[in-house]
């Protein structure tokens, strides 16, 4: 019988509680464990496998609670079958749950500093763990910043917790679109062109980033351009993950596995290679 | 009181300009402020002037045919906006609209056109910072018109 608490490939089941549509192809899971087993808490910043019986499984980066390890967040895009296939599950629906896999955003290490989250289109799910641990913990942290760049308006994630979040007065958010839609009356532009005169310190901030990787990309040379250093500067990559778990190597990104050395990477350790095309 | 030309020191724009040239081009500047809604220029109209903007957002707008103003852009506090005047025939290409209060310096298009004639070395200063400011919004464009959070993005 396999001990499912150290077998990375033996998935748990869980059951669907909430299915929440975020906007028109995006959507998220929330799901509990159906056979009284769960998997251990998980770390803002890291993913799980997700199996749809019969179809396939896919790398998803959970988007709840660090604190609230019981019930599982995961907010997804339906852009092939397994996802396809996920939309359609509803309440009381199982599925199989493998993890949690991969780095983590270093909450630990970067108490006292100000903090500049970065996240683009659904890279906002991966950076909201963090924003939950950061008010959880808020006298830990400096200044926080949090620039989030949707399409428009109707793409946002999260838009009503985002204007919570606006809310409080110790977190600072700023929000852009690339298009301006309907009665919007915000900043429109990509979310880089918040950077140079965002209130944070660049000699004393580290920097969260999640979103496409072109938009990363610049978003890593505006923060250098502030005077963030590579060091300072933590990126959430993605590539095609099979096993999650370090075996297959198809998630390869130069001397490293996302599944294993990722998804959270130092600027600094990648940026050799970063934005390499045949990488 | 903060004079005019600590304000335009101070401004990332033209921080390190050399005071004598930050001298010159204050005699071509003003404080203007915009109220919520509040037009700074239509698109054709003749390019009398650039900003500064100290407080405040502006939008870019084009009227498009149907749908009416579309926002293509917006510029905040710390930002400059109008490079047009630079450029002949001298004509807006966009509106410009405050959607907030919105506090800028105002540079006199003819006065600052005379003053780098008269003055090249001011006019290659001049040239330089706003070189850099089309660049880096030309590339924060073409990000944008990447669609990047499209699905295929």
């Amino acid at each position: 019988m396999n001990d499912f608490h150290t077998d990375p490939m033996f998935p748990l089941l869980y059951s669907v509680r909430q299915r929440v549509r975020e906007n028109d192809d995006t959507f998220t899971l929330e799901l509990e464990p159906s056979a009284g087993e769960m998997l251990p808490a998980f770390q803002a910043g890291q993913f799980n496998m997700l199996y749809v019986y019969g179809v396939g499984e896919i790398p998803i980066s959970v988007s709840g609670d660090p604190s609230k390890p019981y019930r599982l967040i995961h907010t997804t895009r339906a852009v092939g079958s397994v996802t396809r296939s996920m939309a359609d599950l509803r309440e009381n629906d199982r599925l199989g749950v493998r993890g949690p896999f991969g780095s983590h955003w270093p909450m630990e290490s970067v108490t006292g500093s100000d903090l500049v989250l970065v996240g683009g289109g659904i890279g906002l799910a991966p950076l909201r763990p963090a924003i939950y641990h950061i008010m959880a913990n808020r006298e830990k942290f400096g200044r926080v910043v949090l620039l989030y760049g949707a399409r428009t308006q109707e793409d946002m994630l999260y838009r009503r917790e985002l204007e919570q979040w606006r809310s409080r007065f110790d977190l600072e958010v700023y929000v852009t679109v690339d298009r301006a839609t309907g009665s919007w009356h915000g900043a429109v532009g990509v979310v880089t062109t918040m950077i140079p005169h965002a209130p944070f310190d660049p000699l004393d901030s580290v920097a969260f980033v999640c979103g496409p990787e072109v938009m990363m990309r610049f978003t890593v040379q505006a923060l250098q351009r502030r005077g963030v250093t590579a060091d300072r500067i933590y990126l959430s990559m993605e590539r095609n993950m099979k096993c999650g778990a370090g075996f297959c190597g198809h998630c390869q990104f130069g001397p490293f596995f996302i599944c294993r050395d990722g998804p959270v990477m130092r600027f600094d350790q990648i940026q050799d290679f970063f934005g390499k095309w045949e990488v | 009181m903060e004079t005019l030309e600590e304000v335009i020191v101070e401004h990332p724009f033209f921080r390190g300009l050399r005071a004598e040239y930050v001298t010159l081009i204050a005699r071509c500047a003003g404080n203007v402020r915009f109220a919520p809604s509040q037009y700074l220029f239509h698109e054709g109209e003749i390019a009398d002037r650039f900003f500064l903007v100290r407080r405040g957002l502006v939008s870019l707008e084009i009227f498009v045919p149907g749908r009416g103003p579309v926002s293509i852009q917006t510029v905040s506090e710390q930002e400059v906006i109008g490079w047009s005047w630079m450029v002949r025939p001298y004509r807006w290409r966009y509106t410009a609209r405050a959607l907030e209060q919105t506090r800028a310096v105002a540079f006199d298009a003819s006065c600052m056109r005379r003053k780098c004639d008269a003055n090249h070395d001011l006019g290659y200063e001049m040239m330089l910072r706003f070189a850099g400011i089309i660049s880096y919004r030309l590339q924060a464009t073409r990000l944008q018109f990447m669609d990047i959070y499209s699905l295929n993005g």
